[in-house]
């Protein structure tokens, strides 16, 4: 068990190892999404090579109407 | 006549850019987006609803990346740090797309722009390759410092965002584009498109606006209204406008072969 605070809310996850395995839990698989963790940008491509640790700070984001 | 916007490089038919936010939902956004003939079209990034349900529509099925030029914002940004981060997320998200809208705020209830912060977030983001398009107070010096850090475009604002005030200071936008040669681009206080057209007569380079369109009792009708002002607008300057006088001693119509005279 790992808690992830992922934007802003601390989350609790079972057998997350990876962003993608992360991603995946949340059904976001496929979304257009970016994420960030630690304050650094992880790229789509490392999604699956990218380990999470306990504590991990992730900010996901999406385009939204805006001016 | 080809009288096209050059924006780093990329040519836009269209001098009017707008943005995608407080529409009643995105089949209005697409309305009021193609009735505009806007190409360039600002989004917003944020974090993404945990709770929300996968399927929910999203911006980018009813404004698609290939049909038009998103342009990332960093709106609510009050700090160099979050803008920065901002669109580096904007850049992960858009497949390296590098055109972006730099905004740094200075107060939620002006939104008036935090120039200091601006200009320390544009120094990073163009030693990272970004193209920056920059929201700024309309201070002619900040829009040449600007400029020479590297922005491809300076967004002065006509009055304060979301106000409708319209053009409140012609004679600093008019010090703004003296000074600098890239795009000079109007970015938030347009309210009618009478507003458009007045930027554009000062010889801007174009317009941004969101609530002006959004905020209209009839969005569809109120981007037509401003692309038609914006095009109006330009043209009157490119066509150059008589001068203005107290009187004229020279009327339209001929003043000889007047009837009744000896």
């Amino acid at each position: 068990m790992i808690t992830l605070h992922i934007n802003g809310e601390p989350r609790q996850f079972e057998q997350v190892t990876s962003v993608a395995e992360l991603i995946a839990a949340m059904g976001l698989t496929g979304k257009r999404i970016a994420l960030e963790r630690n304050g650094e940008i992880v790229p789509r491509s490392s999604f699956s090579s990218q380990p999470l640790t306990d504590g991990d700070k992730l900010e996901i984001v999406v385009a939204v109407g805006g001016g | 006549m080809n009288d096209n916007l050059i924006i780093a490089g990329k040519s836009y038919s269209s001098r009017l850019l707008v943005g995608t936010g407080k529409y009643k939902d995105f089949a209005e956004t697409r309305a009021a987006l193609d009735a505009s003939g806007a190409e360039i079209v600002t989004v917003a990034i944020r974090r993404t609803n945990l709770g929300q349900n996968a399927n929910e529509p999203n911006l980018l099925d009813a404004v698609p990346p290939s049909q038009f030029t998103y342009l990332p914002n960093t709106a609510g940004c009050y700090s160099a740090d979050d803008a920065v981060r901002t669109l580096r997320l904007a850049r992960e998200l858009l497949d390296g797309h590098s055109l972006v809208k730099l905004e740094v705020l200075g107060d939620p209830q002006s939104l008036y722009p935090n120039v200091i912060e601006t200009i320390a977030a544009a120094k990073t983001l163009v030693a990272e390759g970004f193209q920056v398009m920059v929201y700024t107070s309309d201070d002619p010096i900040v829009a040449k410092q600007l400029e020479d850090i590297g922005c491809v475009a300076i967004m002065p604002l006509a009055s304060l965002i979301g106000s409708g005030m319209g053009i409140l200071n012609p004679w600093n936008l008019q010090l703004v584009m003296e000074r600098v040669s890239v795009p000079v681009i109007v970015d938030a206080g347009v309210g009618t498109a009478s507003d458009a057209a007045i930027a554009m007569e000062l010889g801007c380079d174009g317009v941004l606006m969101n609530t002006a369109i959004a905020a209209a009792q009839n969005p569809v009708l109120m981007a037509s209204a401003m692309k038609q002002g914006v095009a109006a607008g330009r043209a009157a300057y490119l066509a150059g406008r008589m001068p203005k006088k107290l009187y004229s001693a020279s009327p339209s119509s001929p003043t000889g072969g007047m009837i009744g005279k000896a």
